[in-house]
């Protein structure tokens, strides 16, 4: 249908056309006219605007999680400003935003700050009360306000610590008495307030005028408040009128400075330095910097660290055994860039001794600690057996000890060759701090990068991200386990999952006869879908980890006893509780599938004599198989995301030992292990540093989303060259 | 041909005999109105659920029968679907199954190689014998009987395979799996249902990529690889254009001899060329079974002539 016609059958219906005969056939070729319901359009945009709002929705999230996400590792300028209050920051801008300043927060600024908020605060307040005047007359609005100025002010004199320790009867003298002289010299009162706001808004310098008004009115009321007892108080403001009318009008204009806020710019600027300054990150206001401080130092140098996170300044000298070698920074840098790589090289060794030969070592006197039980668990400890074997122990562990000793001065001797060289490093405040070479990770003076060098430290920041362990709390290093962890247990659990709901799914399905019991397992089953995921956690933590894995313990691993093996959380057992999160997927998808293989290829097959079985295996189970896919990728998109059971059964904040290693069996199902999800959890919500592990929650959330796209991708791409294999040509 | 002599036949009743003598080109009106009204009480008869003995001809006695049908009945549940069909099969002949949609002709066909167990509630009553054995015994193997029968559906039902394990699938749930006589076997089974010459080259190719006559002949070459006794056809042409279905009747009438064919069809015309003999099927009864020209020509029954000339069904 043409939008033409649709015109024209509005017009015909709006104003009656001259020739009648024609009007009722046209009524009817364009779809009745009258109803809405019978032209399609309608719910054609009510379709189509409920897919764009998904649509919307869908793409906003992945945008924002992807911009968030890939800007984190872009190396930024380093910017240094002074503020107001003589502090010099420096450090990188990762936050912009607006706050709302008003009166109420310049108590916390330090004086030159605080003089600068009152300077971009004093306008609008005076503006305010000149509206007022304008309006209805100062007087008029004082009067009208008077009931909160006197509670404000009974308020004020109640919570003064003379008056809180003096006696009952005092307290109550005195409340009583400021309500009596107020009420009795109301009208007094607020004409002289009313006047003397009005005169220092008459005045030329209206701002001067009336901020001195109100800070003498400040003074007054707070000469008064010092005041050391009720009575005294009292009489100060019954012998004197001019006290109370100035606490009246210090009063007034306070409440009314509430209303005054402006908003003000700031910035987060990351400046590092932890263990000098205690923070991470600091606010910078704009109207608290001095203006024209801002500059990007050119030697103005980003270092990141093994511990304490980053550190920002300018490389003073480069020390070799204590003495400066080099002192202008240009020759530092070069310097350093050459003896940089030596040390991390040296660095690197040493951890490989640390992680893999100490590793070895702890594992065989583990293995020999191990045996020696075993044999004093069968044979009593004292036997003649286990004397023998004590004695082999004690042989063994007296060998690895020695290896040990030696790996550890081995160690020794490379920390001692990297201790020897340091940088200097000046900081924004002009201290020095020496960083040791083998602890910087990895530094670029941000200011003077070009464009590919910026890209080039983005990428290996990426690769670091993406293929090391986890440094300082989660939030720098990289997130290797977390991704092994991730795909392998995902796998797992498919390999469990989906055998046992296409099992199942064949029953149910060819082998049941239907009738109430399978119902009532389906309707069980399609139930299990909706059970939330915490109680499958705690369900796989009972039955898997403390029954069934503390089974294993005691037949297999009872010389480790009582420390676990099977009997705590681990991968396996992670994996196991997800498959049966996701098998309700499974079955349902599957039995959709069996049940679309038409029967007239069953029974071609059981034509040809084969037994069921046969048919099933040969016929129905290979068609059905992009279906039975179809419930995998559904399968591993669920449990791939899962978060809440994992925390019960085996995710932990940090496993750098990947259950997968050199020594027997190699494949140690029974280790924890880290997981994207839970670790995106762990730095959004655990990080002590959660400013600087907000952009690796984006990171992490865009890595996490790219793996499973990926897996669900593989599982796509194989299920429609499935899909191609069965396609249908009829004719 | 020989007029069949219906006297002789024990199971003629005599006087439905007496009405159905009359001379069958006989166009007077009183005629017609007689026709009528016999074939209205026969069948209403039969509607009202009344058995009536089946008219069969004398001649199909003589010919030595592969399967035998005895006094078949068949309920789905409490209806009752096929009553007291008794029929010889002729080996090596061509056999028809006419009649109106619902009258059984399926379910007699499917009852043969036992494809009507896998319905629930399926109960039958007499006997069938192949070979002089009984196959609805309740231990005879299903498996191996169903071996015995190729049969070939309404619509084509390829398996989603490559052509040549479609063929050879037979001999594959056999646990067959030498190459040359899987090789053998696929050639000879596609020469014989008049495939081969099309698909030699793409043997590799998924059997669904054929056209639908095409497949229907994957069927037949998939139901002839195990060498049957008997072939039971379930309407192959129905889904088929009239060009493929020329080909699958030529292929019928080329297995004739070598297999027992048992077809059901919709078409007469399919039924008069393609069929050695012919059996009329009313509402779960035999009505009449007797050589093809007979009951195409000179039927016993006006319910016949009526059914296959097109004046009722």
């Amino acid at each position: 249908m043409s939008i033409d016609t649709i015109n024209d059958a509005d017009s015909v219906s709006e104003s009656p056309s001259p020739e009648p005969s024609s009007t009722p056939l046209k009524r009817r070729l364009v779809g009745g006219g009258q109803s809405l319901a019978a032209r399609s359009e309608p719910m054609l945009w009510l379709h189509g605007g409920a897919l764009v709002i998904c649509v919307v929705m869908i793409i906003g999230l992945l945008l924002l999680v992807l911009y968030q996400g890939a800007t984190t590792f872009w190396p930024v300028a380093i910017t240094q400003v002074r503020t107001l209050d003589g502090d010099t920051v420096l450090g990188e801008v990762t936050r912009n935003d607006h706050y709302h300043l008003g009166y109420g927060d310049i108590g916390t600024f330090s004086e030159p700050v605080r003089e600068e908020a009152v300077a971009l605060l004093n306008p609008i307040f005076q503006k305010k009360l000149s509206k007022i005047e304008d309006r209805d007359g100062v007087a008029e609005f004082i009067n009208r306000q008077s009931e909160s100025v006197e509670r404000s002010l009974q308020k004020l004199t109640s919570g003064l610590p003379q008056v809180v320790e003096a006696p009952a009867i005092q307290r109550n003298a005195l409340t009583d008495g400021i309500s009596q002289l107020l009420s009795a010299k109301q009208s007094s009162i607020e004409t002289q307030v009313a006047s003397d706001i009005k005169t220092a808004l008459q005045a030329d310098d209206t701002g001067a005028a009336l901020f001195a008004l109100w800070q003498s009115w400040q003074d007054a009321e707070a000469a008064w408040s010092s005041t050391p007892n009720p009575d005294a108080m009292l009489d100060a403001i019954q012998s004197d009128g001019d006290v109370l009318s100035s606490i009246y009008g210090n009063r007034f204009l306070t409440l009314q400075s509430f209303d005054v806020e402006t908003a003000a710019h700031r910035r987060l600027f990351r400046t590092g330095n932890y263990e000098l300054t205690n923070e991470h990150f600091t606010w910078v206001s704009d109207f608290a910097t001095e203006p024209d401080s801002e500059s990007d130092p050119e030697w103005a140098v980003l270092f990141e660290r093994l511990t304490w996170g980053r550190f920002y300044g300018v490389p003073k000298e480069l020390q070799v055994d204590g003495e400066a070698t080099e002192t202008d920074p240009q020759a530092v840098w070069a310097k350093f860039l050459e003896l940089h790589p030596v040390v991390r090289d040296r660095w690197h060794q040493r951890r490989d001794l640390e992680i893999s030969d100490t590793g070895q070592i702890n594992h065989e006197l583990e293995q020999a600690r191990l045996d020696l039980r075993s044999i004093e668990l069968a044979n009593g400890k004292d036997s003649p057996e286990w004397e023998e074997a004590n004695k082999q122990f004690l042989a063994e562990k007296e060998k690895l000890d020695k290896a040990f000793a030696e790996i550890r001065s081995q160690i020794q001797s490379l920390d001692d060759e990297n201790d020897r060289y340091q940088m200097i490093v000046t900081t924004s405040t002009g201290q020095e701090h020496a960083i040791p070479l083998a602890d910087i990770v990895r530094t670029y003076p941000a200011n003077q990068l070009g464009f590919s060098e910026r890209l080039g430290i983005y990428f290996s920041r990426w690769w670091e991200f993406l293929s090391d362990d986890p440094r300082e709390a989660n939030s720098e290093g990289g997130v290797f386990p977390a991704i092994w962890g991730t795909v392998v247990m995902t796998l797992l659990m498919s390999v469990v999952v989906v055998p046992f709901g296409v099992l199942a799914a064949l029953y149910l399905r060819e082998y049941a006869k239907a009738g109430l019991m399978v119902s009532i397992v389906r309707i069980a089953i399609n139930n299990l879908a909706g059970v939330p995921s915490i109680v499958f956690g705690v369900f796989g933590l009972g039955f898997f980890c403390y029954l069934i894995g503390a089974s294993i313990d005691q037949l297999f691993f009872e010389a480790k006893l009582p420390s676990p093996t099977f009997g705590t959380g681990g991968i396996m057992w992670a994996a196991l509780t997800l498959a049966l999160l996701t098998l309700p997927v499974v079955i349902v998808a599957t039995e959709e599938a069996l049940a679309a293989v038409p029967r007239s290829m069953r029974e071609g097959s059981l034509a040809c004599g084969a037994t069921k079985w046969q048919t099933i295996r040969r016929i129905v189970l290979p068609r059905a198989m992009p279906g039975i896919m179809t419930g995998m990728i559904l399968a591993m998109a669920r449990g791939a995301g899962e978060v809440a059971p994992l925390m019960l059964v085996g995710a932990v904040k940090l496993a750098p030992e990947l259950p997968m290693d050199g020594h027997v069996p190699f494949v140690h199902l029974e280790r924890s292990f880290m997981h994207l999800g839970f670790h995106i959890y762990d730095l959004g919500f655990q990080s002590q540093n959660s400013e600087a592990a907000k952009p690796m929650v984006f990171t992490t959330t865009l890595l996490l989303i790219a793996l499973i796209a990926l897996m669900n991708l593989l599982a796509i791409g194989l299920r429609s060259r499935l899909k191609k294999k069965f396609a249908y040509s009829q004719f | 041909m020989p007029r069949a002599q219906p006297q002789k036949h024990p199971f003629t009743d005599t006087t439905m005999q007496n009405e159905t003598m009359k001379e069958p080109n006989a166009q007077d009106s009183s005629a017609v109105a007689t026709n009528g009204q016999t074939q209205l009480r026969r069948l209403e008869r039969i509607a009202a659920g009344e058995h009536l003995p089946s008219e069969i001809h004398p001649e199909i006695m003589d010919e030595s029968a592969i399967l035998e049908i005895k006094d078949f009945c068949l309920w789905y549940g409490a209806k009752q679907a096929l009553f007291d069909v008794s029929m010889r099969i002729p080996a090596g002949k061509v056999t028809a199954l006419i009649g109106p949609s619902g009258c059984g002709k399926s379910t007699l066909l499917r009852s043969v190689n036992r494809m009507n167990d896998l319905i629930d509630g399926v109960r039958t009553d007499g006997d069938m014998q192949l070979y002089d054995q009984s196959i609805l015994a309740p231990d005879v193997d299903v498996i191996e009987l169903r071996k015995m029968m190729g049969m070939v559906f309404q619509k084509p039902n390829p398996f989603p395979m490559s052509i040549f394990e479609n063929v050879v699938y037979p001999l594959r749930i056999d646990g067959e799996n030498n190459r040359a006589v899987l090789e053998e076997v696929c050639e000879r089974s596609l020469r014989g249902a008049a495939l081969w010459g099309e698909v030699k080259d793409r043997l590799h190719e998924s059997g669904l990529s054929l056209s639908g006559g095409q497949q229907q002949r994957l069927c037949i070459a998939r139901a002839i690889a195990s060498e049957p006794e008997v072939l039971l056809l379930d309407e192959p042409c129905s889904a088929l254009d009239p060009v493929s279905s020329g080909k699958v009747e030529d292929l019928i009438s080329e297995l004739a001899g070598q297999y027992t064919v048992l077809v059901v069809t919709h078409n007469m015309q399919q039924a008069a060329r393609v069929s050695d003999y012919t059996a009329f099927m009313y509402l779960g009864h035999l009505i009449e079974y007797g050589k093809t020209e007979v009951i195409f020509s000179e039927p016993r029954l006006r319910e016949t002539e009526d059914y296959t000339t097109g004046r009722f069904g």
